[in-house]
């Protein structure tokens, strides 16, 4: 029999619902048109992406006019900051963002800084890896005019104070744009509640596909777009709109609130559950996932190993994971997440990433806990430093 | 992104764990930097009778350290010391650009442990 492979890289991309397939289906051969052609076919597929929009809007408790289909997460995250900044730029120079950002923001306002002329400051976190609130506060500046702080980060799962920092974005007249695309699916989206102006989604880590993604924008912010071409998405993002896509996006969305409970519930037990495996089995391990977390993801660091090979050596076994060292990734510098927690360089290296789905289940949980175990064992004694 | 050679290597080390009363050892890169390996040797008659490595590192500092024994095992000193990272590359079936510096190391690591070898014999002819 062959053996199904363990997916535990959700936090990297997720598998795509059967569901969702099957509501993009019709649009790829039957509504095919285009929505800016003024025939039957062509308003089919402009009132089902106005009725996905709805639909977007309703999760994220906004009007529809504010959301914005876009090709990725980091497109997104781009359009956000890029194009606030730029527009805005006669009121500030000012950027402030956290040292644990994904790179297309962290990117992105280093090159702003590079290239344009823009300034940043980057937010410290505390050990958890948790937002230095009293540090943000001293960073604003009078021409400050975007803060950029993510919900949920995609190595730890912490979970970061959005509401909070959206408060004092709002009483300093600063506009707050948070990176959702970790907290999608897994954390509520009401951006009145979390007071932010942008907000950025992306539908491959909720059971769409890869290359759509979502901008929430505020009505009365006006970002310079990144493309220039025709009016579509209201100028803001022209391109032709992916309407399969768009439809795969807003039904993923649904089924992940429509399902939150219950996968938030099954999920937990599963991580809770790998948790003690891993801190009851395996000794010298140092967890980099604070209780506020999403309930999907956990980091360790395996003292004396080095990430990768637990990497591969688990990919022997059938089980994906990924290191949080960018090792693998074409870069030879430990975690930048895990160093501002303040860890030591070795533990960054020996950091592990599990990120689980609705479509885990016990038993492979349970199969990861003995192999892991089976692996640190086998690397630490190749290792100098036995633990 | 490995060859088979690596990961051939990298599952089933050879001659990996600690020498007990090493004639020579080198110990090279550091945890910080994300590798570190030891490499011990037992000479005999100017010979490399037996090697051992213990390394902290990824897939290709491991398997770099692995073949790397494999290499010096029965040569003499001045042959071991002709092995280059390129042969470690080469011996390997290749290893991505971005990993070259295991093989850097693994040379490293085998010209230390001759030199603290030649050091302690030197000493040991002077007392």
């Amino acid at each position: 029999m062959e053996k199904k492979f363990i997916y535990l890289d959700n936090n990297a991309t997720t598998k795509v619902d059967d569901i969702v397939v099957k509501e993009m289906q019709k649009y790829f051969t039957e509504v095919y048109g285009n929505p800016s052609s003024l025939y039957d076919l062509g308003q089919e597929a402009k009132e089902a992406i106005e009725n996905a929009r709805q639909r977007v809007a309703k999760i994220l408790n906004c009007d529809a006019s504010e959301i914005y289909f876009t090709g990725s997460g980091t497109e997104s995250d781009n359009l956000a900051i890029k194009g606030v900044v730029r527009r805005y730029q006669n009121k500030g120079k000012h950027i402030i963002t956290s040292a644990i950002e994904h790179h297309a923001v962290l990117n992105a306002v280093e090159y702003l800084g590079k290239k344009e002329g823009f300034e940043y400051s980057l937010v410290k976190v505390n050990n958890d890896g948790i937002i230095d609130l009293d540090h943000l506060k001293s960073l604003i500046r009078n021409d400050t005019i975007i803060i950029s702080i993510m919900y949920a980060n995609n190595e730890t799962g912490a979970i970061q104070p959005i509401e909070e920092i959206g408060k004092i974005a709002k009483e300093k007249g600063i506009y707050f744009h948070t990176d959702a695309v970790q907290a999608a699916g897994k954390l509520p989206l009401d951006v009145k509640k979390l007071n932010v102006d942008m907000m950025s989604l992306s539908g491959h880590k909720f059971h769409a596909p890869k290359g759509i993604g979502i901008l929430y924008k505020r009505n009365g912010i006006n970002p310079i777009p990144l493309f220039h071409g025709g009016h579509h998405e209201k100028n803001l993002r022209p391109s032709t709109e992916n309407v399969p896509y768009i439809m795969g996006i807003a039904k993923a969305l649904e089924i992940a609130y429509d399902e939150l409970e219950e996968h938030k519930e099954k999920i937990y037990k599963l991580k809770m559950m790998l948790k003690e495996g891993i801190e009851k089995n395996i000794e010298g391990v140092i967890s980099n996932t604070p209780e506020n977390s999403v309930f999907n993801t956990l980091n360790y660091s395996f003292k004396g190993i080095e990430g990768e090979s637990i990497l591969f050596s688990l990919n022997d076994f059938g089980i994906g994971v990924s290191t949080g060292s960018a090792c693998t990734s074409g870069s030879l510098e430990p975690s930048h997440v895990i160093m501002a927690m303040g860890r030591d360089h070795a533990i960054c290296h020996s950091s592990i990433r599990f990120s689980l789905s609705k479509y885990n289940t016990e038993d492979e949980i349970k199969y990861t806990i003995e192999k892991l175990k089976e692996v640190v064992e086998r690397i630490r004694k190749i290792s100098p430093y036995k633990q | 992104m490995y060859s088979k050679t690596v990961m051939d290597h990298f599952r089933n080390p050879h001659n990996y764990g600690k020498m007990e009363d090493p004639d020579g050892v080198g110990k090279v890169g550091n945890p910080q930097c994300g590798d570190e390996m030891v490499i011990y040797i037992k000479v005999d008659n100017d010979v490399i009778v037996d090697v051992k490595f213990e390394t902290f590192g990824c897939v290709a500092a491991i398997a770099s350290s692995s073949i790397t024994t494999d290499l010096v095992k029965g040569k003499t000193i001045e042959e071991a010391l002709k092995i280059t990272n390129k042969d470690v590359v080469d011996q390997l079936g290749g290893l991505p650009a971005i990993k070259t510096h295991c093989s850097v190391l693994a040379e490293d690591g085998i010209k230390a442990a001759i030199e603290d070898y030649l050091k302690k014999k030197k000493e040991k002819e002077q007392n």
